[in-house]
């Protein structure tokens, strides 16, 4: 059982987010984890802003549930099954990064410069973190799916709107990294 | 009883969502500079057994556990929308290193500025909805 600590190859881990969809489909719903940012917009009176937000929440408060075990699994999986959270990326990716000023690669699961407590305290790095936000909710409303959503239930499903998001994500995620990257760090 | 299950649902995603490294930033940076197959596996092979399993369902009619028929909603047609919607959330993702997903496993873990996230994900989703009558979509 020493494995179960260890990270989890990719070949156990993307079985299992398909047994997750299935579960969700055989429990008779979708997967899709961005939905619920507007069930929360509803349930803090944004439904009075904009009738995007004008819906029957109780229908959707089981992802609402899905959401609280997500951040009870993030517990379990940072404090319980896990001794060692550094993530063994390449060592080129480390170079790279290092080069970046981001010190912490390949010793951290997140990166100290955006996710430590010391980085609250500085207006780049949360500047950062709240555009970034910005970016995911937006989009993934936009595009009516995230990575989930999809990703992985909509390109399961063979949808041609799900390719044309997930080619969407690629080139986004390419030009922030490859482009704006060098700007920004 | 069906609280129960999309809690534990719920927990189990947050589990394999912290342990394959999925809602790691330095792995969705690595995934952006295609030096490792990591994140491509994960992904590939989720869709790779959730097609599969999809046309199973399809071909049998299976019945959920309540037996209730499945069904499975198409995506609205459409380009703009999801082309455009697609780069401002593939942006998104690539600086915050979390997809929505991820961003509740990493409350969970303990990582406090995964909130500004959250909190910027929220406003970004409320001005979506500001604005969706003037977008095209």
């Amino acid at each position: 059982m020493e494995w179960i600590y260890e990270p989890w190859p990719w070949y156990v881990s993307g079985p299992l987010i398909a047994l997750i969809m299935f579960l969700l489909i055989f429990i008779g719903k979708q997967f899709g984890m961005s939905s619920n940012l507007r069930t929360m917009c509803t349930l803090c009176g944004a439904d009075k802003a904009a009738d995007y937000f004008e819906f029957n929440w109780v229908e959707h408060r089981w992802n609402l549930i899905v959401v609280v075990g997500a951040v009870i699994g993030g517990f379990i999986g940072a404090h319980v099954l896990t001794n060692d959270p550094a993530v063994a990326i390449n060592p080129e990716t480390i170079t790279i990064l290092n080069e970046l000023g981001f010190a912490s690669a390949g010793k951290a699961y997140l990166p100290d410069e955006l996710y430590s407590l010391e980085a609250l305290t500085e207006i780049k790095s949360l500047s950062i973190l709240l555009i970034g936000g910005l970016l995911l909710g937006f989009g993934a409303r936009y595009a009516g799916g995230c990575t989930s959503g999809h990703a992985i239930s909509g390109l399961s499903n063979l949808q041609l709107p799900s390719l044309i998001a997930v080619i969407g994500f690629f080139i986004g995620g390419l030009f922030m990294i490859h482009i704006l990257f060098p700007l920004i760090f | 009883m069906r609280t129960v299950g999309y809690l534990l649902i719920g927990i189990f995603f947050g589990i394999v969502m912290y342990k394959s490294e999925a809602a790691s930033w330095f792995r969705i940076y690595e995934m952006f500079q295609f030096q490792s197959f990591h994140m491509y596996g994960i992904m590939g092979s989720a869709i790779l057994l959730g097609a599969l399993g999809i046309q199973v369902i399809k071909k049998n009619n299976l019945k959920s556990f309540f037996g209730e028929p499945i069904k499975f909603t198409p995506k609205e047609k459409g380009i703009t929308r999801y082309i455009v919607g697609g780069l401002i959330f593939g942006l998104g993702w690539a600086l915050a290193g979390a997809c929505p997903g991820p961003i509740y496993t990493l409350i969970g873990a303990g990582y406090v500025p995964i909130i500004v996230v959250f909190i910027g994900a929220l406003l970004g989703t409320f001005i979506y909805g500001e604005l969706r009558k003037k977008l095209p979509h």
